[in-house]
């Protein structure tokens, strides 16, 4: 229905705090576009600013082909859902999904019907008549979703909207989002700093560090090849682990088969493409180090050994039941196409 | 006769402390039974001397003039209560020429109700621009409502008497309750739940198309409704018991407040108070507010106690 283009947005505050550093993202039609990063890194406020609660610097919005910049909340067609739902307390949850409609002057029957349909989607028809302290966060959500989707706007907007719900109904919540999205074909900019949520739910990721995109793609890609060691270390739990090479000597223990890129300045192989072997066995290509358990975290399916090496402390994830105890040594390899490198300034290199 | 009074009491005792006992067994936990018995006691006597007057005053509101006047007192009404107060209400009094205490209930009921609506309507409206809006100088007219604060109104009663003088306001509602409307400690309260009103909800509103009008009729006014309440119940009062303010306004003894009235009745010669009339409008002063009170009551409470948003 819609595409969402920001060309080089900023936002600087009165007090000259540059919050959005010059962003752009061209977001396609029906795409749910995830911004990730971690806290004050500007994903909010350019939320905001794509919203129109929040004024422009500089740069451009538009949507849907048309730039909006000086263009109020109201006229955007979007709608909003927040990070505490933000729902009127003393409205009743029918009244709070159609107090939207209402104010644009919708009749009232198609109100009705679109408020009762849209509570039929989201399991909600036998709470309209409740009042939202009498709901559960679980309730609220679906109703702050609710008067999202009931004005089928051009744009939804998402600002951390499962971060107050406990893991389970996150979980939970997460798929309906997704399945909602897909559903309805709303182009939608959603706002988190959880990875695991901006990699589930997104076909864009934009992941933003002090107010620049650091990084912008399909999940999957930006998994496969992080930019830099920001993404490197912010996508994927646990994150990259990253060696430092001292110049261009290797630490202790560490023995690479594979030549070294000659700007590299930092290595880095994600916990799961390892292969730990015993001593008989060399690698055939790659790295190959040794390392000491110092703990074991085992979460069922899988165990992270978090071990002393040479060159700092690595992750390694191991399937099932952990076969290593603290103390033990380990030689892990990592093949060489599993292998990251990164520059002095901390962009991939190759 | 030395008696009668130690067996009677601990049997009173017993039962009062039975039935509360029942009542707040929850909420009394773990309070030992004879502190509770101190702190019943107290309470009595609290009552006991703030209500005894009261209830003097409206004995006396139902003797004759005669009887009053030769002591002592009798401690039950007397049989003269539909007279006293038929004669004061609709017959006139004498001493405020011959204006019905009718009449100045009304006029007290007028002045109340304009001072503690006025009040809450400018007050909500100044705390509305001043929490919401952006404007040049915001802060230096916030600064100055609250400044007003620290200006009783004896303090600029002649500057605000020249006014309302120069304007021929005396002896009208107007003059009566214009200089009382603006206030600081209304604007202050409502600016201090203003604040306390999550932005995300005044962001969803303006996402709903909500503009300035609808955001404060349909979620801003619906939310303050306790606070209005509150404050209603305290400004009524605070209206009907003005005294300085209706004494400069007023020359005509039709345009008294009950208050005002109530003063001028009083002569310094005994004889020629009508002590018995005195009495009935010292009792129908009080009712209204009472009324106010007890109708508001709930609303005043979790107006002043409520955190729920």
């Amino acid at each position: 229905m819609a595409t969402v283009d920001l060309k080089d947005v900023r936002k600087v505050y009165a007090g000259g705090v540059e919050a959005v550093k010059g962003v752009s993202i061209a977001i396609p039609d029906k795409a749910l576009c995830v911004l990730v990063g971690p806290s004050g890194c500007g994903k909010s406020t350019l939320l905001r600013m794509i919203a129109g609660l929040e004024t422009i610097s500089s740069g451009e919005v538009s949507i849907d082909g048309k730039v909006v910049n000086t263009v109020g909340p109201t006229e955007r067609d979007i709608a909003m859902v927040f990070q505490n739902y933000a729902l009127y307390p003393h409205m009743k949850v029918y009244d709070n999904m159609a107090y939207g409609l209402r104010n644009r002057g919708t009749p009232k029957d198609e109100i009705d019907r679109r408020v009762r349909d849209t509570a039929k989607t989201l399991e909600l028809a036998h709470l309209l008549d409740r009042r939202p302290r009498e709901l559960s966060g679980g309730q609220r959500q679906r109703v702050a979703m609710g008067r999202a989707i009931v004005r089928n706007p051009k744009v939804f907007l998402f600002d951390e909207p499962l971060s107050n719900l406990d893991a389970k109904l996150r979980g939970q919540m997460r798929v309906e989002i997704k399945n909602l999205q897909r559903s309805l074909g709303v182009t939608s900019v959603y706002v988190t700093h959880d990875q695991l949520e901006a990699m589930t739910l997104a076909d864009v990721l934009v992941v933003m560090n002090g107010g620049l995109v650091e990084q912008a793609g399909a999940p999957l890609d930006i998994y496969e090849k992080p930019a830099s060691t920001f993404v490197a270390s912010f996508i994927g739990a646990p994150p990259m682990n990253l060696i430092a090479l001292a110049g261009n000597a290797l630490p202790e223990g560490t023995k690479l088969v594979s030549p070294v890129p000659p700007s590299a300045a930092t290595l880095g192989f994600r916990p799961e493409d390892v292969e730990l072997a015993d001593a008989a066995h060399d690698a055939a290509d790659g790295m190959d180090l040794e390392a000491q358990v110092e703990a074991v975290e085992p979460v069922g399916a899988e165990s992270f050994l978090y071990s002393a090496t040479g060159g700092g402390r690595i992750v390694v994830r191991v399937p099932g039941r952990a076969i290593a105890q603290p103390g033990d040594r380990l030689r892990v390899l990592v093949p060489a196409d599993k292998l990251h490198w990164f520059d002095q300034a901390g962009k991939r290199v190759g | 006769m030395v008696d009668t009074p130690v067996a009677v009491a601990p049997g009173k005792a017993t039962s009062t402390a039975a039935v509360l006992g029942r009542k707040e067994d929850g909420a009394m936990l773990g309070v030992s039974r004879s502190s509770r018995y101190i702190a019943h006691a107290v309470l009595i006597l609290g009552i006991v001397i703030v209500a005894f007057p009261i209830y003097y005053t409206f004995v006396a509101s139902t003797h004759t003039l005669q009887t009053i006047l030769r002591p002592p007192l009798p401690l039950l009404p007397g049989d003269q209560f539909f007279e006293n107060y038929s004669e004061a209400l609709f017959g006139g009094v004498g001493r405020i020429g011959g204006v019905a205490v009718s009449t100045l209930l009304f006029n007290t009921m007028v002045v109340a109700l304009a001072i503690a609506i006025g009040k809450i309507i400018i007050s909500i409206l100044s705390a509305y621009a001043i929490v919401f809006f952006r404007f040049p100088f915001r802060m230096v007219f916030f600064w100055i409502i609250f400044i007003t604060l620290m200006l009783p109104v004896e303090v600029r009663i002649m500057p605000t008497y020249k006014v309302m003088s120069d304007l021929g306001l005396i002896d009208t509602y107007t003059g009566l309750t214009l200089p009382l409307m603006a206030s600081a400690t209304a604007t202050l309260l409502f600016r201090q739940f203003f604040l306390t009103i999550p932005g995300e909800l005044v962001e969803a509103a303006r996402v709903d198309g909500a503009g300035p009008y609808r955001f404060f009729k349909d979620i801003l006014l619906p939310l303050s409704r306790t606070n209005i309440a509150a404050l209603f119940v305290i400004l009524f009062i605070y209206g009907w018991t003005q005294y300085l303010w209706p004494l400069l306004m007023t020359n005509r003894n039709d345009m008294n407040t009950i208050v005002i009235a109530l003063k001028k009745m009083i002569s310094f010669a005994d004889a020629d108070t009508q002590w018995h009339l005195v009495m009935v409008t010292s009792m129908l002063a009080i009712i209204p507010p009472i009324l106010v009170v007890l109708l508001m009551q709930r609303w005043f409470v979790r107006g002043l106690v409520d955190t729920e948003k």
